[in-house]
């Protein structure tokens, strides 16, 4: 009987991560289409209810309402498989992720190792899903995706490894809480390179602009998705933007102090924004990422593809390579004020 | 024991997830209306017919590309718990490491001078 509710307690615990990521992950949508909309001089979908907000409600509707077309020519029960693949790590990814002190469903010493093999398991689907649909483009999408999820997960496996150096551990939450004393402890300032290349290397492990080549619209139409339509496709959109959220919380967990206050160690401004909870900080974070994300998209053309394979190995990988001998040694020598905590 | 029921979450997390995909698949099937035609299960390839087979050879560098990972992603998992215990290890730790490291990076100036990171 302890074990059953013990078991309840913890699907609830799960319900309690999973329905707020995917109402996220509905207006993320949203936002996305506003906020280039206003950088576009436009107003973006104000239609359906006050603002539009009711607009990912009904992108949802269509989508499962959506006949959905097994191409005649595809591994049925494989092509079927595949946005199931990709939904099931971008979501999982998330039982790890402490929102708070002490506000975590598993707090496991190998987080971060979780996160980093959550994070690569979803190639799987996206490959399966090119090859099962037998058809030209994606096919084609699969292969780069294939190829550049792999090339970027090198340099952020080094990013993460600067941070493993500096923090001495692979528990998120101990990760977080060797950030804290003020905003100037926070791991993006001494660790300032690995964190543009973890921020860039993100933004291509997602397919995110302008990294895209793998669903470029104009060269190869949708890439590994092309022959999906309906339900198949809202699970590949659900996890696209499932994945970018995570991406943005490991961003802010690992380099911007996730929970911990901007304003910790200031005097004055301590006390004053002494009630706001972390959670609220890990948010208004993860925001600023997302906010990246879409501000990115707005702005940049898509790469080519030589020149995405030359970023990630010829530029990012070497920084990273560089930088982790920089802060072993930097840790070995105990140079402060950033790497002489006793460690864990 | 007590590290292993942290696990616990982790595995029926999985668990929802993966059903929910599977519910989210099967809800549509059912909501959704079916008039298949051999035109629209046809794949997609600008609107004829599909030429040939799609699963065509490709090019032999996204191959190199994976042989690289292998490797490299090798090096990832042996640095993750070097980096999580350097505090803790002596100099003869970090020298074996500089060590495979070094080699490593020697392999890949190899690799760059040898044209296996070139495309086009």
């Amino acid at each position: 009987m302890d074990t059953i509710m013990n078991l309840l307690w913890i699907a609830l615990k799960i319900l309690a991560i999973v329905l707020p990521l995917t109402i996220s992950v509905a207006y993320l949508t949203l936002a996305e289409r506003k906020v280039i909309a206003y950088m576009h001089s436009r107003i973006g979908p104000n239609r359906v209810g006050f603002l539009g907000l009711l607009q990912p409600f009904a992108d949802v509707l269509k989508l499962l309402l959506k006949e959905m077309v097994i191409p005649s020519q595809s591994n049925r029960y494989l092509f079927l498989a595949a946005p199931v693949l990709v939904l099931a790590p971008a979501l999982a990814a998330w039982a790890v992720i402490p929102f708070s002190k002490g506000l975590v469903l598993a707090n496991i010493n190998a987080g971060l190792l979780y996160i980093f093999m959550m994070s690569s398991l979803s190639v799987y689907g996206v490959l399966i899903a090119g090859w099962a649909s037998n058809s030209k483009y994606a096919m084609l999408g699969a292969l780069r995706a294939a190829a550049q999820t792999v090339s970027y997960e090198i340099a952020m496996g080094f990013a993460f490894v600067g941070v493993l150096l500096a923090a001495g551990s692979m528990n998120l939450q101990t990760i977080v809480l060797a950030q804290s004393g003020n905003i100037l402890h926070w791991y993006f300032l001494p660790l300032l390179p690995l964190f543009f290349v973890y921020w860039i290397s993100g933004v291509a492990e997602t397919n995110r602009h302008p990294f895209d080549m793998v669903e470029g619209e104009s060269e190869i139409v949708a890439g590994f998705h092309v022959e999906y339509a309906g339900a198949g496709f809202a699970l590949f959109f659900l996890a696209e933007y499932a994945n970018m959220i995570l991406i943005s919380a490991v961003a802010s967990l690992l380099f911007l102090g996730g929970w911990l206050s901007p304003f910790e160690g200031i005097p004055l401004l301590e006390n004053v924004f002494a009630f706001v909870p972390g959670l609220v900080w890990f948010v208004l974070k993860m925001g600023f990422f997302l906010f990246l994300y879409i501000w990115l998209r707005a702005t940049f053309p898509r790469y080519r593809y030589d020149q995405v394979m030359r970023l990630g190995w010829k530029v990012l990988i070497p920084i990273t390579l560089i930088w982790i001998v920089v802060v072993s040694f930097a840790v070995k020598f105990n140079i402060g004020p950033w790497f002489n905590q006793a460690g864990v | 024991m007590y590290m292993l029921a942290n696990y616990l979450p982790i595995v029926i997390f999985i668990g929802i997830a993966l059903l929910l995909g599977a519910i989210l698949l099967v809800a549509g099937f059912v909501l959704s209306q079916k008039k298949p035609n051999a035109a629209k299960l046809a794949p997609y390839e600008c609107g004829f017919d599909a030429m040939e087979n799609a699963r065509l050879p490709f090019d032999v560098r996204f191959y190199l590309v994976a042989i690289l990972f292998i490797i490299f992603d090798l090096e990832t998992a042996f640095l993750f718990p070097w980096a999580v215990v350097l505090r803790h290890l002596s100099w003869f730790g970090v020298a074996s490491m500089g060590l495979f490291l070094g080699l490593l990076v020697l392999g890949f100036i190899y690799e760059w001078k040898k044209g296996a990171l070139e495309w086009e």
